[in-house]
């Protein structure tokens, strides 16, 4: 079957409606402690702690290593180099230039040089840092300026196009010029990064690694130890957050983990420090962002000239992909008619930038929603009514790629929130608030967000599962998709309860293992439950169209006439519990066990032209951001939040709307207070959440409402739902402009944009402060 | 060495021990308990936290703490609770019940920790009259938006707890605190000031340990060893709290959590301040004396204090002397503080009613950060003229320090606009503040000298503080 029709049949079998808000499926086990992450499960007898020995230059040969040291210190048991590697020295997710362990030369500040394993973690910590390098430094760019000025890329410049956006510009009535630049971050799940590697007969592994992909962990321990995929067996059952964090970058220390079991025969565990996870994992891409827009009196955009480049540090990683993506959401929800979007990846030596809820798409969204902001700033107008004129429409609705937005909803959504948050009202009542408070300044603003549902490496959007109906009815479910969190195993627990017309409670989910489902995705793009719903759907559909035809023969009836129902199992006049049907099945021979399988139609794109279908479909979301700011010191605080967001119809209404707002004070925490500062020399100095500030529970905004929209998709996904993963945290983008235009009240006379940057830390607010007024020193002087 | 405790009220005996071992590393390594977990082992993310208890005016008072950076001889005589004690048979108590079923965990994994800073508010812990989201400002969560969490804690708020029986127990142990050696390392648990006094003229170059909350992460961090630990927890008479008619007197063993309440009558300011003081976990271990000892250009501690004119007593086995709290900073590193000597206690006095005063903490983050700049200004008026100021900053040189020039430009001044013009424009003259990680060496020059605007706008009835703002009805 076409997996079009399968999806029309899953509409079928399973009505859209709205799912009640089930909790996360291991709710009840975090909450008393009982819940194992990879660092409770009992260490067995002789198992090895480890730790790297990491670089302190940025870039430099190396000319000797010295670790007589290391192997002379109290508990170690083993110490490896690159050399000791028996395959392919490699963690990288595609393009082979991220090493286990460094060889010949470091490209960043702590990188792993090697490997200790000791009968402590204390005693692996201890040896690692007795390590006595000579290095002979070579030129760093650390900086982005720097890459620049060295030419210094990891892939060539990439150009999406429509129209001849330099040749609009020349004849629109308007042009500006601007720029800012954003900030990266660090993911800070709070469970580490971890690996627990066991050895097994033959040379096989075992791996318990905290990852959200253990299919590429699987095959780059292969690759690292020469072995078959076959060999290596790895297992998650649940991460402590991941954000993107855990896709690629977990493979370093699961390959660390490996080797070590491989070369000695006992279990190794490797449980990073936290401020070596920070130091030597990757983060969310910084971006800086330059512009030129042409538009009309009414701020209809007729020309866009957006330059992106992002410092992607010191390898490939996933960023060729993740700037792709910035592109894809340059436009968010407008169109823009004759548009040149131009992204530079430079190279840098640095920490390799990596995935991270959004995968670029932040960036990208930020940067027009900050054009538009810089319009509006520009003819004195409300900004909303300038995103308003701009949006897709009817004859204006294809994206730069090429791509058309069938299911525009954000104009009706955006003019629901604009009523509902009461935004002119309280835009006014914040005019007059500004004109009288002379220290304090409040600003509000509403954005829209549009995001495309798909990897954007089509291959990438299959999914595989593994139905086990028991004999006494009970089911054991298992997928590719990975629980880090963001409730994946209920969403495809429900799935399977509803083919079957059992209750949730019948449903075991078990850990996802590459030796049940194999050659898995990434849990990532948000697509865990559109991908790996489906698939488990379409395993539990194989197994009852088994039992109807079963019940059929038994019972004399029709294969129409066989109905799953919470009643339990009509066949004709019929009827039993699943579990009796299900012991009735096997004395009867019937295979209670299938696999499932699915891959996402219609989707198709050409990267070299960067024209095609790259998503099937988009989410979108509206949010109105009130924020106040303290003009003499560049404090702010985020007093209210009005989201809609359209998780088409919800799978589970309880676990989407812990997305949304758990995405948007993420996204918060990137734009205000999360700041990564590096020393001139590479270091990383924000390592530890002493000095890295992510949001805690009185940052979140005061009142934040949050609405689903009501709606489903217009494709046939599962349930007609929409993924929720990464698009809520753009809903913060509000909160920056909001945090504009309260800067910009500073000095209201002022047609610009307060030159701010993300994060608005209150340095930042209070420089974008000074700077506004001295503009209009300029103006008014 | 012998450390003996209670968990789940069974005692436990320990005569082998790394003394600076933590309690985190015990639960999870020794006794695999692994509901605890390690999310930072620095005090920073509350993923560890854990309830400890104490003899207490016959009953047993509960603080929440972070088992990371605990050092284990440190539960001597003390009661543990852990997630684990939490339920019964695997049955979650109801706070866990209403957390599991409103949302209030995705990952989980800084769940556990949560649970235990909100259980302890529920049965009246120390800090527990503050509001849910200040007594979790101390505990990250990186996936929920803390909202479900924060409404957990509004509905369960009161848990009934009976501790008679630990009480009892406690008192068997509570006697002979933890001293001895573990591998030529030493730690002693002295009860008297005067046994300090002794131990510290024995051993000059011990390290002194009050809350650990430094000191922990020398170790974790730093892997430091640590030869020979004065832990100063069982001193009772340095944990004083003395308010009088002209002044507060906090032994330098008050912990911070308990000197709120004492610091907030002072002033508003610095209850404001201690509020924003590190988090709950931090305040309920680190102790007045330790942040002031310690003599880190950035403690929050110092600033106001000394602004407020504070003495500090130390006090050695040769007796007693009193300084100026600022006096006490040297340069970075480097105290007033001779071998032998401790920090007694801080007596602070209590404002002139003519006194105008604001204390601020600027920093990225309002809760649980540390400073860029941490201002601390107090003037006196008389007839609308400034009749004296003492401005103490910190994060703007190697120590807390007094704003001479600043001081000496708006006494004698009239209480105006203009003379806070003046002071924040002296203020150049007084600092040159490092760039860093925290904020670069202009932002900190130009909010210091907002914070004297702030002041005087602030006495003219102007609004100047993002946190008291509600949202435009909508």
């Amino acid at each position: 079957m076409a997996e079009r029709d399968r999806a029309a049949a899953a509409d079928a079998a399973m009505p859209v409606l709205e799912k009640p808000g089930h909790p996360h499926e291991s709710a009840h086990l975090h909450v008393t402690g009982a819940a194992r992450y990879a660092d409770d499960l009992s260490e067995p007898e002789g198992m090895l702690h480890l730790a790297f020995g990491q670089s302190s230059q940025a870039h430099a040969k190396i000319v000797a290593m010295d670790l007589s040291a290391v192997r002379a210190a109290p508990g170690v048991f083993a110490v490896y180099t690159a050399a000791d590697i028996p395959g392919a020295n490699d963690v990288a997710p595609v393009a082979h230039d991220d090493p286990l362990l460094a060889e010949g030369a470091v490209l960043s500040h702590g990188q792993a040089l090697f490997l200790v394993a000791a009968t402590s973690r204390d005693a692996a910590r201890r040896a690692a840092r007795l390590g006595k390098i000579e290095y002979a430094p070579l030129p760093a760019a650390i900086t982005a300026a720097q890459a620049r000025a060295a030419d210094s890329l990891i892939e060539p410049t990439q150009r999406m196009a429509r129209g001849d956006a330099l040749a609009a510009l020349e004849t629109a009535p308007h042009r500006l010029k601007g720029g800012f630049a954003m900030g990266g971050q660090d993911h800070f799940y709070l469970e580490g990064q971890i690996a627990v590697a066991t050895p097994g007969e033959d040379g096989q592994v075992h791996l318990v690694s905290s990852t959200q992909h253990p299919s590429e962990v699987q095959h780059l321990v292969a690759h690292l130890l020469g072995l078959t995929s076959a060999d290596v067996t790895v297992e998650v059952r649940r991460m402590g957050g991941a954000f993107g964090g855990k896709e690629t970058q977990a493979a370093l220390f699961a390959g660390a983990a490996a080797l070590v079991a491989a070369k000695t025969g006992r279990p190794a565990k490797f449980r990073a420090d936290r401020d070596d996870d920070m130091v030597m994992t990757g983060k969310r891409h910084p971006f800086d962002v330059a512009y030129e827009v042409g538009f009309d009196a009414q701020g209809k955009l007729l020309a866009l000239d957006l330059f992106l480049s992002s410092p992607c540090g010191a390898s490939v990683d996933l960023s060729p992909a993740i700037n792709d993506r910035a592109m894809f959401h340059a436009d968010n929800c407008y169109y823009l008619p004759d548009v040149l979007i131009t992204s530079e990846r430079l190279k840098t030596n640095t920490v390799s930038a990596t995935a991270f809820r959004g995968f670029g798409g932040p960036q990208g969204m930020l940067a027009i929603e900050r054009i538009l902001d810089d319009v509006a700033a520009h003819l004195g107008r409300d900004p909303l009514d300038l995103r308003v004129a701009n949006l897709y429409a009817p004859g204006r609705n294809e994206t730069p790629y090429g791509m058309t937005v069938a299911d525009n909803i954000a104009p009706e959504m955006i003019a629901h929130v604009r009523q509902s948050a009461n935004y002119d009202a309280r835009s006014k009542a914040i005019a007059a608030f500004n004109a009288q408070s002379p220290v304090i300044k409040r600003g509000i603003a509403l954005t829209p967000v549009k995001f495309g549902i798909s990897f954007t490496t089509t291959h990438l959007n299959q999914a595989g599962a593994l139905i086990h109906v028991y004999a006494d009815g009970s089911i054991q479910v298992n997928h590719g998709g990975t629980e880090m969190g963001q409730g994946v195993y209920v969403k495809v627990a429900q799935v399977v309860a509803d083919v079957f017309g059992v209750p949730l409670a019948s449903i075991r989910c078990t850990a996802t293992r590459t030796d049940k489902v194999p050659n898995t995705s990434a849990t990532a793009a948000s697509s865990g439950a559109d991908l790996n719903g489906m698939a488990a759907y379409n395993a539990a559909m194989t197994i009852r169209a088994r039992l109807e035809t079963f019940l059929a023969r038994t019972f004399g009836c029709g294969e129409d006439a066989v109905r799953f129902t919470p009643e339990g199992v009509l066949a004709g006049d019929a009827r039993m519990t699943f579990g009796e049907l299900a012991r009735r099945a096997h004395m009867g021979r019937i295979s209670l066990s299938s696999t499932g399988f699915y891959a996402t139609p219609d989707i198709a794109y050409d990267r070299a032209a960067h024209k095609g279908r790259p998503f099937y479909y988009f989410a979108y979301g509206v949010s109105v951001s009130e924020v106040a700011v303290d003009t003499l010191t560049g404090e702010h605080k985020v007093l209210a939040v009005d989201v809609l967001h359209d998780v088409g119809a919800s799978l589970n209404p309880a676990i989407d709307k812990g997305q949304i707002e758990g995405g948007f004070v993420q996204g918060q925490g990137w734009l205000t207070t999360e700041e990564l500062v590096w020393h001139a020399d590479g270091r990383l100095l924000t390592h530890s959440p002493a000095t890295y500030k992510i949001p805690t529970a009185s940052d979140r905004p005061r009142r934040l409402s949050i609405e689903l929209w009501d709606g489903q998709n217009v494709e046939p996904t599962i349930n007609r739902s929409k993924a929720v993963g990464e698009p809520p945290f753009m809903l913060a983008i509000s909160v920056f402009s909001a945090l504009n235009r309260a800067v910009a009240a500073a000095a209201p006379q002022v047609r610009a944009l307060p030159p701010l940057d993300a994060p608005a830390t209150p340095e930042a607010i209070l420089k974008a402060i000074a700077a506004h007024r001295r503009a209009a020193g300029g103006v008014h002087a | 060495m012998a450390v003996s405790f209670l968990l789940d009220g069974e005692r436990v005996d320990l005569d082998t021990l790394d003394p600076t071992g933590s309690v985190l590393d015990f639960l999870r390594t020794t006794l695999r308990r692994t509901g605890t977990k390690e999310g930072c082992a620095e005090g920073d993310c509350g993923a560890c936290t854990v309830l400890v208890g104490a003899l207490h005016e016959g009953g047993v008072r509960w603080r929440a703490l972070n088992a990371c950076i605990q050092f284990l001889p440190m539960l001597h005589g003390k009661a543990l609770l852990t997630v684990e004690s939490l339920c019964a048979d695997g049955v979650p108590n109801s706070l866990q019940a209403c957390m599991a079923g409103n949302g209030a965990s995705q990952c989980g994994f800084c769940t556990p920790g949560f649970v235990m800073s909100l259980y302890g508010r529920a049965i009246g812990a120390c800090g527990s009259e503050l509001p849910v989201a200040d007594v979790i400002a101390g505990n990250l969560c990186r996936c929920t938006g803390y909202g479900p969490i924060l409404e957990a804690g509004e509905l369960v708020s009161c848990l009934p707890r009976e501790d008679g029986e630990l009480a009892a127990k406690l008192a068997k142990i509570a006697g002979t605190p933890a001293s001895g050696e573990w591998q030529g390392r030493r730690w002693f648990a002295p009860v008297t000031a005067g046994e300090l006094a002794a131990l510290l003229a024995e051993h000059p170059g011990a390290t002194l340990v009050a809350g650990a909350t430094d000191v922990g992460l020398w170790v974790n961090k730093g892997l430091r060893t640590l030869d020979t630990v004065i832990f100063l927890g069982d001193i009772a008479e340095l944990a004083t709290i003395t308010e009088s008619e002209d002044a507060l007197v906090l032994g330098a063993n008050v912990r911070h959590a308990d000197a709120h309440a004492a610091l907030a009558r002072l002033h508003p300011d610095l209850g404001e301040l201690w509020r924003r003081f590190a988090a709950l976990q931090v305040r309920n271990a680190g102790t007045v004396g330790g942040n002031i000892a310690n003599g880190s250009p950035i403690g929050d501690g110092p600033p106001a204090l000394i602004a407020l004119g504070a003495e500090l007593t130390l006090r050695s086995a040769q007796g007693r002397r009193t300084l100026p709290l600022e006096d006490y900073f040297i340069d970075y590193g480097k105290q007033d503080r001779q071998p032998g000597e401790f920090v007694e206690s801080v007596r602070i006095p209590r404002p002139a009613v003519n006194a105008v005063i604001h204390m601020a903490k600027l920093s990225r983050r309002f809760d649980s950060d540390i400073s860029a700049v941490c201002g601390a200004l107090a003037l006196t008026l008389e007839d609308g003229v400034i009749a004296s100021a003492r401005l103490a900053f910190g994060g703007m040189a190697a120590t807390p320090r007094r704003a001479a020039a600043c001081e000496a430009a708006l006494v004698g001044q009239p209480f105006s606009l203009a003379t806070m013009e003046r002071g924040a424009e002296a203020l150049r003259a007084d600092f040159t503040p490092l760039t860093d990680v925290r904020g670069s060496s202009d932002y900190r020059l130009e909010a210091a000298g907002n914070l004297l605007r702030r002041l005087y706008l602030r006495e003219q009835g102007v609004a100047i503080s993002v946190l008291d703002m509600e949202a435009i009805d909508g």
